[in-house]
C-alpha cells in the first residue's frame, strides 16, 4: 500500500512538473485574439479611406507607446521625458530633407534610430543610475534640454516655427505619398508590424523577463547577480530608437516639424495613453493610444475649448476602476465569463 | 584544515558617528556549519549586508577563495558563487515560484542577455528550476504568484533562488522569521539537509536550530565577536550566558 502511495506520489509530482514546465514553454506562443487589433487597422484602410493620415497619426502613437510600455511597463523607468527621442526622430528627417536634401524615407528612418539610439544611451548611461523623483527630473529636464538646444539654434531648427514644407521621396522611389495618406498609411502599419515583432520578441526573451525581475524587486535583482545598471541601459536604448523612428514617421506623414514635438505635452500624452490601455501588456499601446487618440479627435471636435475634459474624465475613471487599463479590463472580464462558461 | 572559502578581516562599519560593526574577523571553510548569534542589534544583518556588498566596509577586507571582493558590486559577489537569503522576503511577488527560480538560472548562466530567444523555450533551465522545487517540495506550487503562497512557503522560495545560484557560500539570514512555529520544521528541514559543500553562515534566534544545526558559533555582541567556539563550548561559556543565553534559556525553560 505504502508503495503504491509513494509512486501516486511521484507520478502527481510528475504531472505538475510538466504542466509547469509546459506553461513557461507555451507563454511567447502566439494566440489568435494577437490578430484583432492588425485586422481592424487594414479594416481602417478600407472603411475610412478620406481619414488615413489621422489613421497614420494614431498608429505612430501605438508605435510610441510601445517604445514607452518597453521601460515603463516591463522595466518600471517612469520617465517624463519621453518625447525627447521623439523629437530627435523627428528632427533627423527634418533635418536630412531641409538641410542636406536627402528625402529617402526608410534610411532616414534608420538614421533617425540610430541617433535617437545614441542619445538615448548617452543620457541612459547617466541618469539610470537613480530612481524616483531624481530620475523623473532628469528625464524630463533631458527633453527640455534638447528642445532649449534647438531653440538656440534656429538658424537650423527652425524653431518653433519648425520646418515647414518637407517633401520625402517616394517609397522605394516607386510609391508617391499621395495627398489622402493612403500610401503612408500602409507604410506607417508596415513599421508598426515590423517594430511590434521585435518589441514581442524582446518581452518574452530571457532579457525581457529580467527587466520585469527589476521592476518587480530591484533588490533582489541585485542579490542573484543581475547586471542591472546594463540592463536598463540596453532597454532604454532600445525604446529610445523606437522612439526616434515613431518621430521620423510623424515627420514624414506631417510634412512638417516644429520644436512642440519635444514638449513636455507630448512625453505626459503617451504615458496618458500607455496607463489608459494598461501598461507592461503590449497590447496595451494599441487600446490606449487608438482611445485616446478617437476621443481626441471627437472631443476637440464638440467642443474646441473643453475638449481636454473628456481625457481628464476617462483618466480618472481608468486609474480608479481599471487600474490596470482598458485592456487589463478587458482581460480581466474575459477570464470570468470564460470560468463562469466553463465546467 | 582546509583554506577558506570566504574570510572576513578587519571589517569596520559606522553609521555616522555610531559602529554598527567593529573589527570583525570571520572565516567559513567549505562545508562550514556556523550560526551567527547575539542579541537584537547586534549588528549580524549589517555583516552579512557587508558580506554581500549591500553596504561598503568603512576599513576591512572580504576575501573569497582567497581573492578580494571588497571593491565588486554587489552582483558581481553573488556572480562568483556568494548568495544569500533575506530576512523579509525580498522576492518576485507578481511572477510565478517557476518564474523567480528560471529568473535566477538565466541571470546565473548569461541567459538573461539574449533578447532574441523565447525565455520558455530552454527546457534545461526550466528542468533545473523544477529539480530546486522539487528539492523544497514545491512543485506544487509552480505555476502559483508568489504573492498567493503563505509566508511559510515564500521562505522556502527564498531558499530555492538563493540555491538557484549554485553558490559556494551561503548566507542564511533568519530563514524561519516570520513562520508560525508549527511550520518552522520544514524550513529546519530543509536547512538541514542542504548541500554539504556549500559553506553555510545562518543568523538564528532559536537556539534548538543554533544547536541542532551547527558546527560553529560565532557570537556577535555591539557589533564585535564576543566570543567563537563549537555549540559545546558556547553553552558552557559563562559570559556568554550572561550576555546573551542566560536570556534565551530562560525564555526557553517556560517554553519548554
Amino acid at each position: 500500500m505504502d508503495e503504491s502511495e509513494a509512486q501516486a506520489t511521484v507520478s502527481a509530482r510528475g504531472v505538475a512538473r510538466a504542466r509547469a514546465a509546459d506553461f513557461l514553454a507555451r507563454r511567447h506562443r502566439f494566440r489568435w485574439p494577437e490578430c484583432l487589433p492588425w485586422l481592424l487597422a487594414i479594416a481602417a484602410f478600407f472603411l475610412l479611406p478620406d481619414r488615413m493620415t489621422f489613421g497614420a497619426q494614431v498608429l505612430i502613437m501605438v508605435m510610441f507607446a510601445l517604445s514607452l510600455d518597453l521601460i515603463l511597463g516591463y522595466a518600471g523607468i517612469v520617465t517624463l521625458g519621453h518625447a525627447a527621442f521623439f523629437g530627435v526622430g523627428a528632427y533627423t528627417v527634418g533635418l536630412l530633407v531641409a538641410r542636406l536634401g536627402y528625402a529617402e524615407p526608410i534610411s532616414s528612418l534608420f538614421a533617425a534610430a540610430l541617433v535617437a539610439g545614441l542619445i538615448g544611451f548617452a543620457t541612459g548611461w547617466f541618469l539610470l543610475r537613480y530612481r524616483g523623483l531624481t530620475l523623473l527630473m532628469l528625464t524630463l529636464a533631458t527633453a527640455i534640454m534638447l528642445q532649449e538646444t534647438g531653440n538656440l539654434r534656429s538658424d537650423i531648427s527652425g524653431g518653433y516655427d519648425g520646418l515647414p514644407g518637407l517633401t520625402i521621396a517616394p517609397l522605394f522611389g516607386v510609391f508617391q505619398y499621395d495627398l489622402y495618406g493612403h500610401v503612408n498609411y500602409l507604410y506607417v502599419l508596415g513599421v508598426l508590424a515590423l517594430i511590434f515583432f521585435f518589441v514581442r520578441r524582446i518581452v518574452y526573451s530571457p532579457f525581457g523577463q529580467a527587466l520585469t525581475g527589476i521592476r518587480e524587486n530591484v533588490r533582489r535583482m541585485h542579490a542573484i547577480g543581475s547586471p542591472v545598471h546594463r540592463r536598463l541601459v540596453t532597454v532604454y536604448t532600445i525604446a529610445a530608437a523606437i522612439a526616434g523612428i515613431a518621430g521620423a514617421l510623424f515627420t514624414q506623414t506631417n510634412a512638417y516639424v516644429t520644436l512642440a514635438v519635444f514638449d513636455f505635452d507630448v512625453s505626459a500624452k503617451v504615458m496618458v495613453m500607455l496607463i489608459l490601455g494598461g501598461t507592461g501588456r503590449l497590447y496595451g499601446a494599441f487600446a490606449g493610444a487608438v482611445v485616446y487618440m478617437v476621443m481626441e479627435d471627437y472631443f476637440s471636435k464638440m467642443s474646441p475649448t473643453f475638449w481636454q475634459f473628456g481625457i481628464g474624465l476617462l483618466l480618472v475613471l481608468t486609474v480608479l476602476f481599471a487600474p490596470r487599463g482598458i485592456l487589463g479590463l478587458v482581460q480581466g472580464l474575459g477570464a470570468r465569463a470564460w470560468r463562469r462558461a466553463g465546467p | 584544515m582546509s583554506a577558506p572559502v570566504l574570510e572576513v578581516r578587519g571589517l569596520n562599519r559606522a553609521f555616522g558617528a555610531l559602529p554598527v560593526t567593529r573589527n570583525v574577523n570571520l572565516a567559513l571553510e567549505k562545508g562550514a556549519r556556523r550560526a551567527l548569534i547575539g542579541p537584537n542589534g547586534a549588528g549580524k544583518t549589517t555583516l552579512v549586508n557587508l558580506i554581500t556588498g549591500v553596504l561598503k566596509p568603512s576599513s576591512g577586507r572580504v576575501l573569497l577563495d582567497g581573492e578580494d571582493i571588497t571593491a565588486l558590486s554587489q552582483a558581481e559577489r553573488a556572480r562568483r558563487g556568494l548568495a544569500r537569503t533575506f530576512q523579509i522576503n525580498t522576492l518576485f511577488r507578481g511572477l510565478t515560484v517557476l518564474e523567480n527560480v528560471c529568473m535566477t538560472i538565466g541571470e546565473r548562466d548569461g541567459e538573461c542577455n539574449n533578447l532574441w530567444r523565447a525565455a520558455g523555450a530552454k527546457r534545461s533551465v526550466i528542468d533545473e528550476a523544477l529539480d530546486y522545487l522539487d528539492a523544497l517540495r514545491l512543485t506544487e506550487d509552480a505555476l502559483k504568484l508568489v504573492r498567493e503562497l503563505p509566508y511559510g512557503r515564500q521562505r522556502l522560495v527564498e531558499i530555492a533562488v538563493a540555491l538557484a545560484q549554485r553558490p559556494r557560500v551561503l548566507l542564511l539570514d533568519e530563514p524561519a522569521a516570520g513562520v508560525p512555529s508549527s511550520e518552522t520544521h520544514l524550513i529546519l528541514d530543509v536547512v538541514a539537509s542542504l548541500d554539504p559543500d556549500i559553506a553555510i553562515l545562518i543568523i538564528e534566534h532559536d537556539m534548538d536550530v543554533v544547536f541542532r544545526f551547527a558546527r560553529q558559533i560565532t557570537v556577535l555582541v555591539a557589533g564585535a565577536v564576543f566570543t567563537e567556539g563549537t555549540p559545546e563550548e558556547i553553552m558552557a561559556n559563562a559570559d556568554v550566558r550572561a550576555v546573551y543565553l542566560g536570556e534565551a534559556l530562560h525564555g526557553g525553560d517556560h517554553h519548554g
